[in-house]
C-alpha cells in the first residue's frame, strides 16, 4: 500500500486548491465547484483511513458526504439561477443587496 | 508497485485538472476539468479498495451533479461573465491566507507523522466483499443516519424546485 502521509498530502493539496477558487473567483458556479473539490479532498482521506484501519465505517462517512455534496450542489444551484433571473448576475461581488 | 504508479498517475491527474478547474475562464471548460478531478478522486478509490464508492462517485459525481452543473451553466447567459474580470480585488490577500492554512495543515501532518508512519496498514482482504461489508454496516449501525439523510434529500429537492419555480 502507498503510505497513508502521501494521500493526505492529496487531500491536502486539493483543500488549498478548493480554498484557492473560492476566496479569489468571482463566478459563482466557479465557487460551487471548488466546495465539490473540498469535499472530494475530504472523501479520499476518508477512504485512505478505512483502508488503513481495515474498517468500513470511513466509506460509510464518505457515502454520507457524497449525499451532503448532492443536496448542497442542488439547492446552491436553484439559489443560483433564482438570482440571476433576479438580477441577471453571477458574480459574487455584485451579490450585495443584502448590505445596506 | 502497479499500485503506486496507479495513485500517482491520479494524484497527478486530479492535482493538474483542480488547478486548471479553478483557473479557466469559462466555466464549461472548468466544469470539464472537474470530471476529470472526480473521475481521478474515483480512480484513487479504486486503488483503495473502495470499490462500491467508485461506482458512486462515477455514476452520482460525474453522472449526477455535473450535469446538473452543466444545466446551470447553459441557462444562466455565460457570455456576458466571459468577458468580465473573472478574480476579485483581493486575490493577493486571498492567496496569502490560503498558503497560510496550507501551511498549517502540513506543519500538523509533520509534527503527527510519528504515529502516522508507524501505524500498520490492514492486510489486503480485510475491506473484502466491499459491497456487501458497506451494505451490512450502512444498514445495521448506521440505520438512522441513513434516513435522515434520505430526509436530507427530500428537503433539497423540494427547496431546489421552489427555488428555481418562476412564480412560488
Amino acid at each position: 500500500m502507498v503510505p497513508i502521509g502521501h494521500y493526505i498530502f492529496l487531500s491536502a493539496a486539493l483543500l488549498a486548491i478548493g480554498t484557492v477558487g473560492i476566496v479569489t473567483r468571482r463566478n459563482v458556479i466557479i465557487i460551487l465547484m471548488s466546495i465539490e473539490l473540498i469535499l472530494n479532498a475530504v472523501n479520499i482521506n476518508l477512504v485512505a483511513f478505512s483502508r488503513l484501519v481495515g474498517s468500513v465505517e470511513g466509506q460509510i462517512f464518505a457515502i454520507f458526504i457524497i449525499t451532503d455534496a448532492a443536496a448542497e450542489a442542488a439547492v446552491g444551484l436553484g439559489i443560483i439561477i433564482a438570482f440571476f433571473r433576479n438580477r441577471e448576475t453571477v458574480l459574487a461581488d455584485e451579490m450585495d443587496i443584502l448590505k445596506w | 508497485m502497479l499500485d503506486q504508479v496507479v495513485f500517482y498517475f491520479f494524484a497527478v491527474l486530479a492535482v493538474a485538472s483542480a488547478i486548471l478547474v479553478v483557473t479557466r475562464r469559462n466555466a464549461v471548460q472548468s466544469a470539464i476539468f472537474l470530471v476529470t478531478a472526480l473521475l481521478a478522486t474515483a480512480g484513487i478509490f479504486l486503488n483503495l479498495n473502495a470499490e462500491f464508492l467508485f461506482i458512486v462517485q462515477v455514476i452520482l459525481y460525474a453522472g449526477g451533479i455535473m450535469v446538473l452543473f452543466v444545466f446551470v451553466i447553459m441557462l444562466v447567459n455565460i457570455d456576458v461573465a466571459l468577458h468580465q474580470v473573472q478574480f476579485n480585488r483581493q486575490w493577493f490577500v486571498a492567496l496569502i491566507i490560503t498558503a497560510v492554512l496550507a501551511a498549517q495543515v502540513v506543519a500538523a501532518i509533520a509534527v503527527s507523522r510519528g504515529s502516522l508512519y508507524t501505524m500498520p496498514a490492514a492486510p489486503a482482504g480485510t475491506l473484502e466483499p466491499n459491497t456487501e461489508r458497506v451494505a451490512f454496516v450502512l444498514f445495521h449501525t448506521y440505520m438512522l443516519p441513513f434516513e435522515i439523510a434520505s430526509i436530507l434529500l427530500l428537503v433539497a429537492m423540494v427547496g431546489a424546485v421552489v427555488m428555481a419555480k418562476k412564480r412560488v
